[in-house]
């Protein structure tokens, strides 16, 4: 817990992931904070889910999150780039076949 | 705010602001860890925080009415909306914390700093039309700033924006809808709408604050992407929307000088009360004290509860925060 | 002519009108605003079923009357809610407790009235019980946070506890309506109840490290449209703009 100028304290920070229905991934909505895991998620439930958004909630501490860094994103993200291979417009069908 | 009493920032690496500001040019996003100069973060944040404060502080003056409204669908309809205020806070709050400023420390700037919230806020709600005249105009104003934010280069901020659009249109709405029923009700009723509107109507236009001439940080957040249009840019287009929105109801916008310009097709207004806008912004609107007053009560008398869920957390679960 | 179950529909649908209605002062005044959300949604379940009970209620009575000329154009001595329900919000602990209290008892509540034969009535029951289980989860939560956390909050919800304590006879009331009801399978045993609920309230109030008071119960009257004082300002200011504009539509 952290102390602002007036020594009131902030609680800890917590990240949300909503999952909406239909079978769809996990999705990052926002953040709570909140003194713990219960607190989190149903704060979580009360900001993020208002309006029915979901079927499947996460909260992950904050300070838990992992994240690649900015300078990263070429060396990380660039050879992906180079290898078409890797998508079906790369492959050709023979003339004539309409569905495959 | 207390960031902006500090000197000025250093000088930025010359080669690193050039790539930031091509960057914006080409209409990309920039994200918290990315590089920033020093003046887009404080700006960034003095922006964010003050429209954070602004949702939360006016929760009071529509959170007066939830108590009195006439019926229990519009009693429900206020409850969702004034929540919705307080979540929206919350949304550009958590924002605003990804620029490197605790949320604690943000609201100490408003309740015991200089920190500034929106001026609307600081008028008082006198009779239930207000609530149907703050829907439609205050928040209104609030979309048509809000839509534009939505393409902010600030990913956190443009992020909360899109999500805050999406649920604002139905505070805009709702407050129509409120007027038009008082609008066709009982005379007692259509009398009280138009006098809630004569009173908002002006406040509503200084919501987009101060003309381009005289408004000092707009240059900077303009040219950084933050903003996309001006001030004035989105006074006229709040107006052009809402003058055949009152016309359809049968209300009339108290301002002797509207007309439509032929030409252009905008609706021409005449010149806000500047005197009356920098009087509220300086702390003597009628209802600024009241709202300060309002907010360091709930903060103050929240502290104890605050202070005993931490407690709690660190009893049973010493690594709160860390693991779950 | 008043039946049973009118009556009974009253009693249900004004205790949630006037908890909603104390809940929903909190909007904009939590202790942070995570909890200005959390209660905001907690009212709005109330007031929710309360419109929905208090229209089946003009339904049953069969005089043109709906939830709103139930609400706003019937006088204090006409409410039939619980007399805990419409004491002042108090602190966040006073009102985490109260909603506890009552949350807890609800939960049996609703839970026989969901598989009543009322059709109507089982088919609310369902959905509020639903609505239930998390108010009473949320407010159970910070009971036990608050009880257990500082020695302040510790007392304050002592002090809450032993308020509130003594108006919680008043949910184990019966009279001639519920024995009609009870006849016809629609309303729960109260002593059925009891021992369920004292499990429940115990256990989580084992977590928070408070205690209930050894003290009498009070006298109530609430279910009978006998009140405390409170009453009569609330529904002032909640009736007010309604009732100066008669006829009027919102």
């Amino acid at each position: 817990m952290s102390t602002g100028p007036n020594g009131v304290g902030e609680w800890p920070l917590w990240e949300v992931f909503t999952q909406a229905p239909g079978g769809k991934p996990h999705e990052h909505a926002g953040s709570v904070h909140a003194p713990d895991a219960e607190i989190a998620l149903q704060n979580a439930r009360d900001v993020y889910t208002r309006r029915g958004e979901a079927v499947s909630l996460w909260v992950v501490p904050s300070g838990a999150i992992v994240a690649s860094a900015p300078g990263d994103a070429g060396p990380f993200f660039d050879p992906g780039n180079d290898k078409p291979y890797r998508h079906p417009q790369f492959y050709k069908t023979p003339r004539g076949v309409k569905v495959f | 705010m207390a960031t902006e009493a500090k000197p000025a920032a250093p000088t930025e690496d010359p080669v690193k602001l050039a790539e930031f500001e091509a960057r914006c040019d080409r209409g990309e996003t920039i994200e918290p860890k990315d590089w920033m100069p020093e003046k887009y973060r404080r700006q960034l944040t003095r922006m964010m925080s003050q429209h954070a404060h602004s949702e939360v502080v006016g929760m009071l003056p529509e959170g007066n009415w939830i108590t009195r409204a006439p019926n229990l669908r519009r009693k429900m309809c206020l409850i969702a909306k004034v929540q919705d205020e307080g979540g929206h806070g919350l949304y550009i709050y958590c924002g605003t914390e990804t620029l490197g400023t605790d949320r604690a420390e943000l609201i100490d700037q408003y309740l015991y700093g200089t920190a500034k919230y929106s001026s609307i806020f600081n008028y008082p709600t006198l009779t239930w039309a207000d609530i149907g005249v703050i829907g439609w105009l205050v928040d209104g104003a609030a979309i048509v700033n809000q839509t534009m934010l939505a393409h902010a280069s600030y990913g956190p901020y443009a992020r909360a924006m899109i999500r805050i659009c999406k649920e604002e249109n139905f505070h805009k709405r709702q407050g129509y809808e409120l007027c038009a029923t008082l609008a066709r009700g009982t005379p007692a009723q259509k009398a009280m709408v138009q006098d809630a509107v004569n009173r908002w109507w002006w406040p509503s236009l200084m919501m987009f604050g101060p003309h381009d001439t005289n408004s000092p940080h707009s240059a900077d957040l303009l040219r950084w992407k933050v903003k996309q249009k001006s001030n004035d840019d989105l006074r006229q287009r709040f107006v052009n929307l809402t003058v055949p929105q009152a016309q359809a109801i049968g209300l009339t916008l108290p301002d002797p000088d509207l007309k439509l310009d032929q030409a252009t097709g905008d609706w021409k207004f005449g010149e806000i009360d500047w005197s009356e806008f920098n009087a509220v912004i300086a702390g003597n609107g009628p209802m600024n004290r009241e709202r300060i007053a309002a907010r360091r009560k709930a903060h103050e008398e929240g502290a104890w509860v605050r202070e005993a869920a931490a407690a709690y957390a660190a009893k049973h679960q010493p690594a709160a925060g860390q693991a779950a | 002519m008043s039946t049973p179950l009118f009556e009974y529909l009253l009693r249900l649908g004004d205790d949630r009108l006037i908890l909603g209605h104390r809940n929903a002062e909190w909007c904009g005044h939590g202790p942070i605003l995570e909890e200005d959300i959390a209660v905001a949604n907690v009212a709005l379940d109330q007031t929710g079923e309360a419109q929905l009970l208090l229209n089946l209620a003009g339904q049953i009575e069969g005089q043109g009357r709906d939830a709103d000329q139930l609400a706003y154009w019937r006088d204090e001595t006409q409410f039939r809610n619980l007399q805990m329900l419409e004491l002042p919000r108090g602190d966040f602990g006073f009102t985490m407790v109260r909603q506890f209290l009552f949350s807890a008892h609800a939960h049996f509540v609703l839970e026989h009235l969901a598989s009543c034969p009322h059709d109507d009535l089982a088919g609310i029951a369902a959905k509020a019980l639903k609505e239930n289980r998390y108010h009473l989860r949320h407010s159970s939560e910070w009971v036990v946070r608050l009880g257990d956390g500082t020695d302040e909050s510790h007392r304050r919800i002592q002090a809450a506890l032993d308020e509130l304590w003594p108006w919680t006879v008043e949910l184990f009331y019966e009279d001639a309506v519920d024995a009609a009801l009870k006849a016809e399978q629609i309303a729960p045993d109260q002593a059925a109840i009891k021992p369920k609920w004292e499990a429940m309230v115990t256990e989580v109030l084992t977590r928070a490290t408070v205690q209930p008071p050894k003290g009498p119960m009070r006298m109530v009257g609430g279910r009978k449209g006998r009140h405390t004082e409170h009453l009569g300002h609330l529904l002032a200011e909640m009736q007010i703009v309604a009732r100066s504009h008669p006829g009027a539509s919102w």
